[in-house]
């Protein structure tokens, strides 16, 4: 426990020294934001559509879009430590296999936090409003961190078998737009083909937004909230032991 | 297998391949307490593979090491917190100061508060670090990385430190540095030492045993001035004009007191017990054979005649 918060203390520090890095993470989330919200301005006018605003519609997609692009580059971090060596000094330290793991995941998940507070600001300053009471955004805000943390260990695994910056950054993107378009970030979900149906509803970005959509609803559906926080609670479990055997693998390759 | 009273590492007959690759091939070894031992051998003679393997980084396929008294397979947790090691990657955290990768060394081996503070600053000041602790590592010169890299290894004291190829890289005057610095923590801190080179001055300069490493095996043991001693004589080494292999074998075979001719295009070794009268006798019957001389020199044995002798070919 005190080496996953020693470790992601460390990731922390890294990130905060590069503000450059740090402004154009949140930077960009909030171009989205503005950007969709403007150019779909319309689709709230569609009928079936119901809601009142765009941006309202569109705020809880983005902020759980925003939490998967952030959190897909966590493996970075750790093929640059392999390459420069500190992946294997800390491997024979007594540090626990599992805190490697969890530092980064808990460093993703904290990053995540921070952002999603910020693009709610946002959100609300640009017209959205959220109905729903505190604790509505609250669990908008944690389910955005799980499914953070759920990729980011995803991340993780996938950069200790790739070991590769160019295979990874492949597979991020890869994996993020398709996810993003195949849930209802930007459209609801009678209004898409009957396959996206079928797609969202595998999807784990599209739980983690129905989830947050409607916690912060005027009338939250709760029992589905609750079940959906569940299913990205045991998605973070399968990603953290699929990253954990990721790192059994890459210590018998060394 | 004797207890780590005696030895600080103890290895037994190690296998490892990666794919097809036999970088292990039983290499057994065994490191005196509180001395300096060296592993010497080319690049990919299966030195770092052994490191890694007694650092508890990776797992023989087969054989058995003992580290400071504990198991490596058995016990990994208890060697690790009992050794220091410095690998060839250097694994300093570059975007973070010199003091907070020593600080986050010290975390992880359980050092707390005022105690981990107090470990820190004096490490930095051991290492001459002092006044760069606050700056980011990313703008230290190469020496001072390496300085970086053993201070964080001794932040909890260990018994034994592993460093692979520690001066590669570094140039001559930080290297001289760099072998103070590994003589005075044997000399002063009663750490035991293992060390991978492919400089044999390093070897010779630094260990009092060492192992050569030749495809995965340890081909010869002992320490270097006994390795040095089992060769009888001094080494002739003569740059010929021209290769001839066939002259020169005819020239010198039947040469009485010249021994181990090893010819290699135009470089021509042989042993002789008394160098200095050999040369005119060697010069002569070549001459005879119509083979040009372009340089002579006689030496006493060094380790690379030790390594020619052993792995059968010349070190570089």
């Amino acid at each position: 426990m005190r080496h996953t918060a020693y470790l992601a203390l460390r990731d922390l520090r890294a990130l905060w020294r590069q503000p450059w890095y740090v402004a154009v993470t949140l930077v960009q989330p909030v171009i989205w934001l503005l950007l969709f919200g403007e150019l779909f301005k319309s689709v709230a006018d569609l009928p079936g559509f119901g809601s009142e605003s765009y941006i309202a519609y569109l705020a809880p997609g983005i902020v759980v879009m925003s939490a998967l692009f952030s959190s897909g580059w966590s493996g970075m971090s750790t093929i640059e430590d392999i390459d420069r060596g500190v992946t294997d000094r800390l491997l024979v330290s007594p540090v626990s296999r599992g805190a490697l793991i969890a530092g980064r995941v808990a460093q993703s998940a904290l990053v995540v936090v921070v952002q999603s507070v910020i693009m709610i600001g946002l959100a609300l300053a640009v017209g959205a409003n959220f109905p729903g009471s505190v604790l509505g955004v609250v669990v908008l805000i944690l389910v955005a961190a799980l499914l953070g943390a759920a990729f980011g260990a995803l991340s993780n695994s996938l950069a200790l078998v790739t070991r590769q910056e160019e295979s990874l950054i492949g597979a991020v993107t890869f994996l993020v737009l398709p996810l993003t378009f195949l849930s209802t970030a930007l459209m609801r979900e009678d209004l898409l083909p009957g396959w996206m149906q079928t797609a969202a509803s595998l999807n784990p970005v599209d739980w983690a937004i129905e989830a947050g959509r409607s916690a912060t609803a005027a009338s939250p559906d709760w029992g589905m909230v609750a079940g959906n926080v569940a299913l990205l609670g045991a998605l973070l479990l399968a990603c953290g032991a699929l990253a954990t055997q990721a790192f059994r693998s890459y210590q018998r390759s060394v | 297998m004797k207890t780590s009273l005696d030895h600080a590492i103890e290895a037994e007959e190690l296998v490892k391949t990666y794919g097809d690759v036999r970088a292990l091939d039983g290499l057994s070894l065994a490191v005196p307490a509180g001395t300096i031992f060296a592993l010497l051998g080319p690049n990919g003679a299966g030195k770092s593979t052994a490191v890694r393997i007694l650092t508890t980084l990776s797992r023989a396929d087969s054989g058995r090491a003992r580290v400071a008294g504990h198991d490596v397979v058995g016990d990994p947790g208890a060697v690790r917190r009992a050794i220091g090691c410095v690998g060839q990657r250097s694994g300093v955290d570059r975007d973070a100061t010199g003091a907070e990768n020593l600080r986050l060394q010290g975390q992880i081996h359980g050092l707390r508060g005022r105690d981990l503070a107090a470990r820190v600053t004096s490490l930095l000041d051991a290492f001459g670090l002092g006044e760069a602790g606050g700056r980011f590592v990313r703008t230290y010169s190469g020496g001072m990385q390496r300085r970086l890299d053993i201070a964080m290894t001794l932040v909890h004291r260990p018994q034994v430190l592993f460093l692979d190829e520690p001066t590669t890289g570094l140039d001559p005057e930080v290297r001289a540095e760099m072998w103070h610095e590994i003589q005075r923590l044997a000399r002063d801190e009663g750490i035991s030492i293992l060390l991978t080179t492919h400089y044999l001055e390093e070897a010779d300069r630094l260990a009092s045993d060492l192992a050569i490493v030749d495809r995965g095996r340890v081909v010869a043991g002992g320490s270097p001035e006994r390795l040095k001693a089992e060769l009888r004589g001094d080494a002739i080494h003569v740059e010929l004009g021209f290769a001839a292999e066939g002259a020169v074998t005819a020239a010198l075979e039947p040469l009485a007191g010249i021994r181990e001719l090893v010819i290699d295009g135009t470089a021509l070794r042989a042993r002789a017990d008394e160098g200095a009268r050999a040369v005119p006798v060697v010069l002569a019957a070549l001459e005879a054979r119509g083979v040009d001389v372009s340089s002579v020199t006689v030496s006493r044995p060094s380790l690379d005649d030790v390594y020619l002798r052993h792995a059968g070919r010349s070190f570089e």
